[in-house]
């Protein structure tokens, strides 16, 4: 019964518990060829020196997974994601560490807006807002 | 400074007119009816999870669903690229790479997630070039960025829109190189350089009438004659006149600095850079003297002649 797991409705103002990712060499390759993108840049770490970047960084696809990641496993299955706008700053580096925080920023009836924040070492990586629906109780999904 | 303000504004109308080149692209479309390459699948929706550390139920199993961040993955090229893009995203990118943007590097991303996508959809989507921006610098380098919008339907129902953002840009230089140019040297001035290398100013002489020269010449142009020796100048000088560079810049300089002709004690006049005072504190009249500089590069050492202004003066 999921929606006795939901003890509380979401209130503006909740903070998530922070998410720590190890950003290693290996998350970003991998996430980049589960997103299909073959950009040098994600996995070739001289080619990316040679166009201005210190080594390989995370694509952004990674990053929206990663963000999408956070807030379901926050809320749980039964959360549907509706949108997710993200805008990135500084690259996610191998040997850096992201931790993902959140803020409920609105809440409209079932819907939460959730505004989430993952710092590296060097800034912010990734700014952004969620929007979830988590199911009304016996609610069809 | 006229002339640096000038010089800016060159540039800017010059890139202004790439700009409107760019902005004609706006609301042509960068994808027609392109085509997901496979159907929404559970293996590829695993490698996503795995790959992002997600152990969510709701992708697993005969009801899942494919991670909805997923979106625009199902419509990517991979190795071999897009090919539902139109010859419109093409040129505008080709645009681009023709003016130095060779760089690319995704900025925003937004989506909004319709309805679910199910293992066996087949996405279909059209995607149109909402915006490109004025020219913009930023930390990794100059550009524009260019936002396209694509519609994702599966059955030709909507599923997601995906709004993304790049910029597509040229690089910023790291750091300036730092290897000075070397002087060209002949059967005619090596006897200046090589005096220089052993830290000596050598001023020519010329033996017929005494005349003293610089640079090095292989005859008087006081009286013809070809024979000539040294003197070792004293390093005393004054500044005579002098420049302010400020653009263009040259790889080994950063600018602005100050070129000075120097006047020597001796009467010789040469030029070279005045250090010891800000750019803008080099006046004429200026006491310097003479100090040798190495450079170490890839062809070894080099050893040139700075004027340096005397203590208490500028």
């Amino acid at each position: 019964m999921a929606s006795e797991e939901r003890a509380e409705r979401p209130a503006v103002g909740t903070e998530l518990p922070p998410l720590e990712i190890p950003v290693t060499r290996t998350l970003i390759v991998a996430g980049a060829i589960a997103s299909r993108d073959y950009q040098d840049v994600h996995h070739d770490a001289e080619l990316a020196r040679q166009k201005g970047s210190p080594d390989v960084f995370m694509n952004i696809l990674t990053t929206n997974g990663l963000v999408g990641r956070y807030i379901t496993d926050h809320f749980g299955p039964t959360a549907i994601l509706r949108k997710v706008a993200i805008r990135l700053g500084a690259p996610n580096h191998p040997g850096d560490t992201m931790v993902l925080t959140g803020r409920i920023e609105e809440v409209e009836g079932d819907t939460a807006t959730v505004r989430v924040v993952g710092a590296n070492g060097i800034g912010r990586h990734v700014t952004g807002t969620v929007t979830v629906t988590l199911p009304a109780r016996e609610a069809a999904s | 400074m006229s002339e640096q303000v000038d010089e800016v504004g060159a540039r800017l109308t010059e890139y202004d007119g790439l700009g409107v080149r760019l902005k004609a692209y706006e609301g042509r479309p960068a994808a027609v009816t392109g085509a997901g390459k496979d159907p929404v699948n559970a293996p590829m929706i695993r490698h996503w999870c795995e790959a992002m550390g997600d152990t969510s139920p709701a992708y697993r199993g005969p009801d899942a669903i494919a991670p909805p961040t997923m979106l625009q993955a199902w419509t990517m090229g991979g190795l071999l690229g897009h090919e539902g893009r139109t010859g419109a995203y093409d040129e505008l990118l080709g645009l681009l790479d023709e003016s130095g943007c060779t760089s690319v590097v995704a900025t925003d991303c937004e989506q909004e997630y319709l309805r679910p996508l199910r293992p066996g959809d087949e996405v279909t989507f059209d995607a149109v070039i909402e915006s490109v921006s004025d020219r913009k610098t930023t930390k990794l380098g100059t550009g524009y960025f260019v936002t396209t919008r694509m519609d994702v339907r599966v059955d030709g129902e909507p599923a997601g829109t995906h709004r993304f953002r790049i910029l597509k840009y040229a690089p910023a230089r790291r750091k300036p190189p730092k290897r000075r140019p070397r002087p060209v040297v002949n059967r005619d001035n090596a006897g200046f350089w090589e005096g220089v290398a052993g830290h000596r100013l050598l001023i020519q002489r010329c033996t017929g009438c005494g005349t003293l020269r610089h640079p090095w010449l292989p005859g008087c142009n006081a009286c013809g004659c070809l024979d000539w020796d040294t003197v070792e100048a004293s390093g005393a000088g004054t500044v005579y006149s002098h420049v302010v560079m400020h653009h263009p810049p040259f790889p080994a300089f950063e600018p602005p600095y100050a070129v000075g002709l120097i006047e020597l004690a001796e009467g010789v006049r040469m030029v070279s850079n005045v250090v010891g005072v800000p750019y803008d504190k080099v006046r004429i009249g200026l006491p310097v003297r003479v100090e040798f500089r190495t450079y170490e590069d890839e062809e070894g050492a080099l050893v040139l002649t700075v004027f340096r202004v005397v203590e208490g003066e500028g």
